[in-house]
């Protein structure tokens, strides 16, 4: 274990959630410091999801605190963009009514503003051509993108990726974590990502931590990680290298 | 015992709880109309959704119910030499009972329905959450445009419901079974008065209001559906948005009724 960043931009302070008899977040405590990468490994069903629910407000925590900017927070809205799972773009709406919708809903900005805006943000993530197709017309690693310009639109100080490689191939993962790379050096913006892509992850990440039972067991470079003796996260690791070895794409190293 | 007073006492709480939160849901909606951007443009579209797409079941339902009405009343009527009052009895029995509870029941079928389960979808897949991380209010952006269009569509489509009505027993009273016209027209006209317009339009709003705030209340509530998610739990989102409205429609009928009456 490491010590805290100096002036986090977010701070979580032994944060719980349960579903009614089941725990699953039991003390959740981390620091995010201003214009980091953050990554939070786990096994499925660790409560990574839903330690990122909380901390938009889409779940309610049963207790603990969030901070950010020192201000204790119910939840970061407005200030943060959550890239979903599942994306969670309107299916309704073309890509570019996709992106231009946080921007006509939360700003004052004109139409022509917010229209020049959101195709420069599809042209940003080349989609340009698109923007008039609607999600399901699209590929999923296109979705991913659309997904990522409309989280980006609205210039956030902190992004949330959930799983964001969850069903692509090698190469579009490895796109994935060097779009977040790239776009994070562009914009600034200090990012949060849940994954089960240990080694694009520790490639990409400034700090690495590993929830375990419910609580962060594990937090440090990805330097320290891949060299922790700690018999938990010697034990995920392992289990991620084995599954990748009888997969036959040993590429951990 | 002890158990059946349990589940009582429980069943009771959750009743009321689920009505509390229904009352919440629906003045913080209509509270968002206040500070909710972009609000023409979906209500023009909700309006659509509600008013446009219905016109034809509910004018074909109205003519129907008209045509059955002459036809019914006719022979009804001319067994007691009454045949003369045909145009006051369908009239009157469209614009108080059966144009805004048919008319409603029509719209909850064709518009009520697709919202529950358009707004299932969306809490399904995230939609509803991802306005939340937006700084978005869902209510604001999703419900408040489809209860203020109820408030338009509703009565004008009761309106619509009445005079077509009228029309059908028009056609079966006159043109079929051979009453005058006259007669049947000027029972009419000197039939409907003020206070029945009032108490139809009333009704109107009424269901407008209640049934969509229910179908909308059970769509965004998918995700609470007990036993049941995914597809299978918008399924039952959307028949209980149904039956619900249906019921309260039918409710809040007799308790308009039994004040104005």
């Amino acid at each position: 274990m490491t010590k805290e960043p100096p002036n986090p931009l977010v701070e979580v302070n032994r944060l719980r959630k349960h579903f009614g008899e089941h725990v699953v977040l039991a003390s959740v405590s981390l620091a995010v410091a201003r214009g980091s990468i953050v990554s939070v490994f786990g096994r499925g069903g660790s409560g990574k999801s839903v330690f990122l629910k909380c901390l938009t407000g889409i779940l309610v925590p049963d207790g603990g605190e969030i901070r950010f900017e020192t201000n204790l927070v119910n939840g970061i809205r407005g200030r943060c963009s959550y890239l979903f799972q599942g994306n969670a773009l309107f299916d309704s709406l073309t890509a570019l009514e996709n992106v231009a919708l946080p921007l006509e809903q939360t700003t004052r900005s004109s139409k022509r503003t917010i229209a020049k805006a959101s195709r420069e943000a599809l042209k940003n993530l080349g989609l340009e051509e698109f923007a008039n197709y609607f999600p399901t017309q699209l590929s999923g690693g296109m979705q991913k993108r659309l997904a990522l310009a409309r989280a980006l639109v609205t210039r956030p100080e902190l992004v949330l990726f959930d799983e964001p490689t969850a069903g692509l191939d090698p190469l579009a993962r490895n796109a994935v974590f060097e779009m977040i790379v790239q776009y994070k050096q562009e914009f600034g913006f200090t990012t949060i990502i849940v994954t089960h892509d240990v080694p694009e992850a520790l490639a990409a990440s400034d700090r690495v931590a590993l929830l375990e039972e419910g609580r962060i067991c594990f937090e440090g470079t990805p330097t320290e990680f891949a060299s922790s003796t700690d018999p938990v996260v010697r034990g995920f690791s392992d289990n991620i290298s084995s599954l990748r070895t009888s997969l036959g794409r040993n590429s951990l190293e | 015992m002890k158990r059946l007073v349990q589940a009582v006492g429980q069943n009771s709480l959750a009743t009321v709880a689920g009505l509390g939160d229904f009352a919440a849901f629906t003045s913080r909606a209509l509270i968002a109309a206040r500070t909710a951007r972009g609000l023409g443009d979906r209500w023009i579209r909700a309006v659509h959704e509600q008013g446009v797409r219905c016109i034809p079941v509910v004018t074909v339902v109205g003519l129907f119910s008209g045509l059955v009405l002459g036809l019914q009343g006719y022979y009804v009527l001319a067994r007691f030499g009454s045949a003369g009052v045909l145009g006051t009895f369908v009239s009157l029995t469209l614009t108080r009972e059966l144009a805004p509870v048919l008319a409603a029941i029509m719209i909850i079928g064709q518009a009520g329905s697709a919202i529950a389960a358009e707004i299932g979808i969306q809490r399904n897949s995230e939609q509803i959450d991802a306005l939340t991380t937006m700084g978005i209010d869902p209510l604001g952006y999703l419900i408040t445009p489809r209860l203020l269009a109820s408030l338009i569509v509703f009565p004008i489509l009761t309106v619509a419901f009445v005079l077509v009505g009228i029309a059908g027993g028009y056609l079966s009273g006159c043109v079929l079974l051979g009453l005058d016209a006259g007669v049947y027209w000027s029972g009419v006209h000197s039939a409907i008065r003020s206070e029945d317009a009032r108490e139809c339009l009333l009704k109107a709003f009424v269901f407008g209001v209640v049934t969509i705030a229910i179908c909308c209340h059970s769509g965004f509530t998918t995700h609470r559906r007990v036993g049941v998610s995914g597809s299978r739990a918008v399924s039952v989102s959307t028949t209980r948005g149904v039956v619900l409205s249906c019921i309260a429609t039918l409710a809040a009928d007799y308790l308009i009724t039994s004040f104005l009456v």
